[in-house]
């Protein structure tokens, strides 16, 4: 019977106690979300238009992160180091796309998948002998990115909302919404989706597969790029951080594995539902659960709708 | 030339159905056993039986298994950390409650525990296909990295968390504890893994491989033909994870002494998944080349600047270890994607009809 | 290009097969000392300053006095990334080395290695981590973790919040969080922390941060605001050190209400909180700073010469500090056993002996060049711990200020439990080894 009070009433009535916690609780969801999101909307834009699951995405962030301090930490102007690292980024799109995917063209899914594994062994080792394994502060100052926090008076407590975070919110609006002009407007969105849709008919019709791959490449990581500074901005820049790369994979379950709106409700709906879950019903179970919330989450997902909020539905044929 | 099958003429349909037809093959087989069971304990120092010999079986194993999961039945599993640590703490728990009984029947018996929980965890799959049943595992992989911690009652209530292993002996002479010689242990985990080896390949040559291969390259066409697709399946991740098990066990009793819930962890899992894939889906030998490239090539690497006299600091090595472990992962998928095993049956074929080309 | 390919691939997995059995040719009259080390992974923010700090200091004594007693120390470090893998590994590379002494600086590679220790003879120094158990010299022969041990370092927490809040009974009623590495590490104190909230009234509320998550911990710091303890204990390492930092800035906590382990202590720890972290506490039993002689030495002979490991700014910070203090132990050890044997290429049974005579008194440290910069250190046979004090650090912005005095550990509640947990892990690993080596006279 307590057990039962437990799980059932007791959360409810915390919630309608504490109403600012709850509203504390939804923003962290709601931020924690948001950043899963960008993780997740890389792997989407490559997954959209190479059909390729790019694990080194969590590498990716921290590797444009630590570039970006690198330079930083090395005497060039912030700004400046922000456009050299844009530019390293382009770089390795280019590295990758001549040396990596156009050697494995064609071959199976889990191929080109373990080939992503072989890039972030790279990048791992790269990066930590560039730049060394101690962690590095972000530059959030010489960005111009907000510090401290804004403490709103609501519900009989106070709900803080990190500056940072409010930035972090909108620069990933933004970015959003400029990939999606981007993709609807311009010729080289066009041609994306043109590939993402058939690969065949794209050379057809005269499409260069390979400089698709770089923008496409060169597109993750500038959001790689701008997670990176986000997630080091909220902690410290270290190779800790791709681990949560992992995250968005319930973050891709979700929205579907194509689909951008759907990568970034999905990683709101995650994070969301995390922090709800350890935060209520958290401590009944030993709390720490978030390790493995979000995968369950995503699995109770899977097993009524396969192809995720906004998918494409799928159809197996013989 | 060496390698010519002329002469050697089968006199019944067993015979051609052998798995090792060409004599060639089966004195090659019987060299690599006495190696390694006589030549390596005998030369071999402890460095080789601890630090290479152990933890490439124990890997080997784990392999085996995963790829029996995904190799043959298509089915990509993450959580074969999860599943080896089952497998080491249920061996805890059942050795620490029956001291008396011999640790090598609770190894094995492991095993079966580690299948039961992969069964459930293996229940999705009926639903879910591709990549969102990796997600599905890894849902496994994080819940039961959690329990090892988050359940006292699984480390008997060890203030560090960990297991620490009992001395336990076989035969009189100890096998696991600090006691244990390396010798020992290697020949127990080689004994092991060859029996449970014969046994993946009698499976897999069998009516139950065909069956999961089946699943595997089209499951409609084959509940089509009569394959009762959820057994099958549910079979495969049985099978596997009674493997992953027993190489858990190994793992913490065998070879490290001690296992907590971080030996378990992703990282082991996607370790596993890597000597799958470099290896060769679905080819047992293909499956300890695997291992034995993923396990071996860091260790060269971190020795080899020691045995040329360069010096380079321990950091340095270990990045230079990892880009060079990228570097050749992307490298041999690019030369051969289905992995080492299918080089060596190139290899083989080749040494078929030499000195000639083809 | 098949046939090409081919070749070349099976050169590379030849290599590859190929077993290797690495041995440096070593000159004969050196001691070796290896170094476990972690540079690389989630944990090398604080691993790094630390294997610094032990390099540099023996590479000090080899340049300044020609190593200990005239005999040069042969120094390696092997990467370990906090893994137990590899640190077992790492292990079994070195043995063959013959080590006099093995630092893992980490608790679970510690307790990988306390069996093995026992049976191959090689001594293990967990400073101040590791089994706190270990302590119980008798049942744990090879094993040394002076100057105190977790619990140890737990009951001087629990002194001090008792100071501040003006006497034990004070604490009653209270509620005392405690956020952890949900690892043996953060998990070893807990016993004598749920014994004292019994002992003394106050509530204990437990957070756990898992090691994959280290760097995602607002959601437990949310648990944490809610449930508003007086206090926050830390029992935290790597990544996780920084985050939670930050994170009890933002939700406002009171930072001089927030106090870590010696482990939790870096500078790099409460720098990235600026402004925020200021009041941040943190146990300490090693001084900060670089004005002591023998850091200017390091300086001296081993950065300015190129040969050191780390930056000059880096000198003097507190977990560089740390690492010196583990070499100066291990270096006393190996002079003790010079002087006990008569030997000057001392093996690993005589620095055994050197760790169990082990008495660095004040004059002594002076001696060292390091005036006042720890307590007096007295292993003896028994207790291989000596359960000294430590004294209490506050983060004023920009560098650790001295806060308190010097705290002594509740030996009466401690002891005990020490005992009981000595007795737990032999019984549970029979057949433990009965301890043959005999005791010396000045130990």
């Amino acid at each position: 019977m307590n057990i039962l009070y437990q799980i059932f009433i007791d959360p409810f009535v915390q919630m309608g106690t504490a109403p600012d916690l709850l509203v504390q609780t939804l923003w962290e969801g709601l931020v924690a979300g948001v950043l899963y999101a960008l993780i997740a909307l890389g792997f989407v834009l490559i997954f959209k238009a190479s059909g390729v699951f790019n694990f080194a995405q969590g590498i990716m962030v921290v590797f444009a992160a630590l570039t970006l301090v690198g330079l930083y930490d090395r005497g060039v102007p912030a700004f400046v180091a922000l456009g050299l690292t844009i530019a390293v980024m382009l770089g390795l799109a280019f590295v990758v796309e001549r040396l990596m995917l156009r050697p494995l063209v064609n071959q199976p899914d889990i191929i080109l998948f373990m080939a992503t594994f072989g890039l972030t062994y790279i990048l791992i080792g790269l990066g930590e002998m560039i730049f060394g394994g101690d962690p590095k502060v972000m530059i959030t100052d010489a960005l111009y990115l907000p510090r401290g926090a804004i403490d709103v008076k609501m519900l009989g407590g106070f709900v803080s909302l990190q500056k940072i975070d409010i930035a972090a919110a909108i620069i990933a609006s933004i970015m959003v919404a400029g990939l999606a002009v981007f993709f609807q407007k311009t010729r080289i969105g066009r041609a994306l989706r043109a590939v993402a849709d058939s690969h065949k008919a794209a050379l057809s019709v005269g499409i260069s597969l390979e400089q698709i791959w770089v923008v496409v490449w060169f597109a993750a990581g500038i959001v790689a790029l701008a997670t990176g500074i986000m997630w080091g901005a909220r902690s410290n820049v270290s190779f800790a951080l791709e681990i949560i790369a992992l995250k968005a994979l319930p973050v891709l379950i979700l929205g579907g594995f194509t689909s951008i709106p759907g990568a970034i409700l999905g990683g709101v709906i995650i994070g969301i539902g995390e922090k709800l879950g350890e935060f209520y019903w958290g401590p009944l179970l030993g709390s720490g659960i978030e390790s493995w919330l979000a995968y369950v989450i995503a699995l109770i997902f899977l097993l009524f709708r396969p192809q995720g909020l906004f998918g494409e539905r799928i159809i197996e044929r013989i | 030339m060496l390698y010519r099958e002329a002469g050697q003429y089968k006199t019944s349909y067993a015979a051609d159905q052998a798995v090792f037809p060409i004599l060639q093959d089966r004195v090659g087989l019987a060299a690599i056993l006495l190696v390694a069971f006589v030549v390596i304990p005998l030369a071999g120092n402890s460095f080789l039986l601890q630090a290479v010999m152990i933890p490439f079986l124990v890997m080997g194993l784990a392999t085996v298994g995963l790829n029996l999961l995904v190799g043959y039945t298509g089915l990509l599993s993450l959580g074969t950390g999860a599943f080896m640590g089952v497998g080491a703490f249920a061996c805890y728990k059942l050795a620490t409650l029956f001291p008396g009984v011999n640790i090598l029947i609770w190894v094995i018996a492991s095993g079966f525990v580690a299948a039961g929980v992969g069964v459930l965890f293996g229940l999705p799959s009926l639903r879910i296909k591709g990549f969102y049943l990796a997600v599905a595992t890894l849902a496994a992989q994080f819940f039961l990295s959690w329990c090892f911690i988050r359940v006292p009652w699984l480390y008997n209530y060890n203030i560090s968390a960990s297991i620490e292993v009992p001395t336990r002996t076989f035969l009189g002479v100890p096998v696991t504890g600090p006691t244990a010689t390396p010798v020992t242990r290697y020949l127990v985990v080689l004994t092991i893994v060859v029996v449970m080896t014969w046994l993946a390949s009698n499976l897999v040559h069998g009516r139950i491989g065909r069956m999961w291969m089946a699943v595997r390259d089209m499951d409609i066409a084959a509940e089509l033909i009569g394959i009762k697709l959820y057994r099958t399946k549910l079979l495969a991740f049985a099978v596997s994870s009674f493997y992953c098990g027993v190489a858990g066990a190994m793992l913490a009793f065998l070879w490290l002494g001690a296992a907590e819930s971080e030996s378990f962890n992703i990282n082991q899992s996607f370790l596993v998944l890597f000597m799958v894939i470099i290896g060769g889906l679905g080819s047992l030998t293909g499956s300890f080349f695997g291992a034995i490239f993923i396990w071996g090539l860091p260790i060269v690497l971190r020795n080899a600047p020691g045995v040329f006299g360069l010096s380079i600091t321990a950091a340095t090595v270990e990045h230079i270890t990892f880009m060079t472990v990228g570097v050749l992962i992307i490298f041999f998928l690019i030369v051969e994607p289905a992995g080492l095993a299918r080089l060596w049956q190139i290899g083989k074929q080749k040494l078929r009809v030499w000195p000639f080309p083809y | 290009m098949r046939m090409r390919n081919l070749i070349f691939s099976a050169s590379v997995a030849c290599l590859v097969g190929a077993p290797v059995a690495a041995s440096q040719a070593q000159a004969e009259d050196t001691i070796f000392v290896p170094l476990l080390t972690y540079r690389t992974g989630p944990f090398a923010n604080s691993g790094i300053p630390i294997a610094n700090g032990m390099h540099d200091y023996l590479d000090m004594l080899n340049e300044r006095d020609g190593g200990i007693g005239g005999v040069k120390i042969a120094v390696e470090e092997c990467e370990t990334g906090y893994k137990n893998e590899k640190g077992v590994e790492c292990y079994e590379a070195l043995k063959n080395k013959k080590p006099v002494v093995v630092n893992p600086y980490s608790t679970g590679i510690t307790l990988a290695l306390i069996p093995k220790a026992s049976v191959d003879h090689i001594p293990v120094l967990s400073m101040a981590y590791g089994l706190s158990a270990s302590a119980q010299g008798q049942d744990f022969p090879w094993i040394f973790n002076p100057p105190a041990t977790y619990w140890d370092g737990l009951s001087m927490i629990i002194k001090y919040i008792a100071e501040k809040e003006g006497g034990f009974d004070k604490l009653k009623g209270k509620t005392i969080g405690y956020v952890y590495f949900d690892g043996g590490y953060g998990l070893e104190p807990i016993p004598l922390l749920d014994q004292l909230a019994k002992d003394y009234g106050f509530e204990v509320k437990k957070y756990p941060v898992p090691p994959a998550d280290m760097q995602n911990q607002s959601g437990l710091w949310l648990n944490v605001r809610r449930d508003r303890p007086a206090w926050m204990i830390m029992w935290g390492w790597g990544a996780m050190n920084p985050a939670a930092v930050q994170e009890a800035a933002k939700i406002n906590y009171p930072m001089d209400h927030f106090i870590g382990i010696w482990w939790s202590g870096s500078e790099d720890d409460a720098r990235p909180a600026a402004a925020g972290g200021k009041g941040y506490l943190s146990l300490n039993f090693n001084g900060v700073g670089a004005s002591y002689p023998a850091m200017q030495d390091i300086i001296k002979y081993v950065i300015e010469k190129g040969k050191g490991q780390t930056l000059k700014h880096k000198v003097g910070e507190n977990f560089y500090n740390r690492g010196v203090m583990n070499s100066a132990i291990v270096a006393e050890a190996i002079r003790n056993a010079q002087q006990l044997t008569g030997k000057k290429v001392v093996n690993a049974d005589d620095v055994r002996r050197g760790f169990e005579s082990l008495k660095i008194s004040a004059a002594r440290w002076k001696e060292l060049g390091l005036d006042g910069f720890a307590g007096p250190i007295d292993v003896s046979c028994t207790d291989h711990n000596g359960h000294h004090a430590a004294y209490v650090q506050q983060w004023d912005g920009t560098k650790w200020v001295k806060t308190s005095d010097w705290i002594t550990p509740m030996k009466d509640k401690v002891q005990p439990l020490l005992d009981a947990a000595a007795k737990d892990y032999v019984t549970k690993n029979q057949p433990w080894p009965k301890r043959t080596e005999a005791c010396d006279k000045s130990s």
